[in-house]
């Protein structure tokens, strides 16, 4: 007993600490990897029973509605096409770096609720599809967090409403620089540090600022829901939702957004034809 | 009995530890995984005091081990926690035995609250402190399972034969 008691202590110190244990961990994950594989079972069969079992009518005024959708879409493709080429002239003109489009990979979210005080989810791929520690990882509608470990098939990624997590944000409007701090709660995010007299409304979208180099600019972080101006503090007390759907995703986008390039037909999974797809919500 | 044949069954409790493995990270609905019952532990419980002489300190510290990758923990930080309740569970294992499965329930509350208080002071430790009241459910909803969990392995220990 007292073995493996000291034994528990002196690894808990070392992962604490050091990157040592970082192997053994992936090491572990992948004999782990069968059981996290059933836990998506009683989903995956749910999903296949309810598309063996959908209704013709029910198909055709889906596809009906794909339809249209897809139509809308692709007339504003056509002028975002326009925009893009108007964006890369004037950003030639004015001789700044160039970023297009961000390599992507849609991942699934394998469990979620790990730990509900840590905001951690585990996602299916790993480091065999490239996937490294610190990158980030978007939804449709939103940045939801960054990877913190990758082993070969599976890697944990903290959600940014986890409390040890910030993201450096600007506000659309007028590009005022703030930290989005993670509280906990999915539906929260804290920003300190904002001086009183500070351009800042209720309904301003946050937008990644890319200042840390650990996100791409320009995505999607949250809405300002509330700001509080006590005269008396330094600070105004400013409270915004994620606009991601942190707790509710079930597919996850990993961006690389260190190549300015487009995703190659090679890293998509053969079951996986749609990986290819833009990143969405590009603010 | 014949001597080589003293142990059997240990496909079962290994298949339970998996069972438990899967209960543990299987999604919930966000309401309920608050108080996700902590079944890896409960089940480790079951084993050390119907089988003390298989199922001891270490099955549970390996397996803690396993639940910190499972979980995304600080490796070794279930492995210490769980390797303590067994501990606890087989120094006792002979007086839970005797009682009737409610009164084993309080039991279980004290020896998961024991595995929780072990869990969140290293959380607290480094750095990750939980003040919330709701992070105490899974000691209730453990003991609220153990008649279910004990039920089941029992049938499943005496189906198969486990000794």
């Amino acid at each position: 007993m007292t073995f493996f008691a000291l034994v528990s202590i002196v690894i808990m110190v070392v992962d604490h600490r050091q990157q040592h244990l970082d192997d053994l961990r992936s090491a572990l994950s992948l004999l782990l990897y069968p059981v996290q594989q059933l836990t998506t079972l009683p989903r995956t069969g749910g999903e296949w029973l309810a598309e063996g079992f959908t209704s013709r009518r029910d198909l055709q005024e889906e596809n009906a509605n794909l339809k249209a959708q897809q139509i809308l879409l692709q007339a504003q493709l056509q002028k975002l096409d326009a925009l893009q080429a108007e964006n890369i002239r004037l950003r030639d003109l004015l001789d700044s770096s160039i970023r297009v489009g961000e390599k992507v990979l849609i991942a699934e979210i394998l469990s979620i609720d790990l730990n509900p005080f840590n905001r951690q989810i585990v996602i299916n791929k790993g480091t065999r599809h490239g996937v490294y520690a610190g990158q980030p990882l978007l939804d449709a509608e939103g940045v939801m967090g960054q990877v913190v470990s990758a082993s070969p098939l599976t890697s944990i990624a903290m959600i940014i409403s986890d409390p040890s997590h910030a993201i450096p944000v600007t506000v659309n409007r007028n590009g005022l620089r703030a930290i989005a701090i993670g509280t906990g709660t999915s539906n929260t995010l804290d920003l300190p540090h904002i001086p009183n007299n500070a351009d800042i409304r209720e309904g301003d979208l946050l937008i990644t600022s890319g200042l840390g180099g650990r996100f791409p600019p320009n995505y999607p972080v949250a809405t300002v829901t509330q700001v509080v101006v006590n005269p008396s503090e330094p600070f105004a007390h400013v409270k915004a939702e994620p606009t991601a759907r942190l707790d509710r995703s079930r597919e996850v986008l990993l961006v690389w957004h260190g190549e300015p390039t487009r995703v190659e037909s090679s890293d998509c999974p053969s079951d996986q034809p749609d990986c290819a797809a833009p990143p969405a919500g590009g603010g | 009995m014949p001597a080589l044949a003293r142990h059997s069954g240990g496909g079962v409790i290994f298949f339970t530890l998996i069972v438990a493995f899967v209960l543990t990270v299987i999604p919930m609905p966000e309401w309920l995984a608050y108080a996700r019952p902590e079944w890896v532990a409960l089940c480790l419980m079951y084993w050390c005091i119907a089988l003390p002489q298989r199922v001891g300190v270490g099955t549970a510290w390996i397996s803690g081990l396993f639940l910190d990758v499972l979980r995304g923990a600080l490796l070794g930080q279930h492995a210490l926690a769980l390797a303590i309740v067994a501990y606890l569970a087989l120094l006792l294992h002979q007086r839970i035995r005797v009682n009737p499965v409610w009164q084993q329930s309080l039991s279980v509350l004290v020896l998961v609250t024991i595995y929780q208080i072990f869990v969140l002071w290293v959380n607290g430790i480094i750095g990750k402190p939980s003040a919330n009241w709701t992070s105490w459910l899974p000691s209730l909803s453990s003991m609220l399972m153990w008649p279910l969990v004990f039920v089941t392995l029992r049938s499943l220990r005496r189906g198969f034969g486990v000794t």
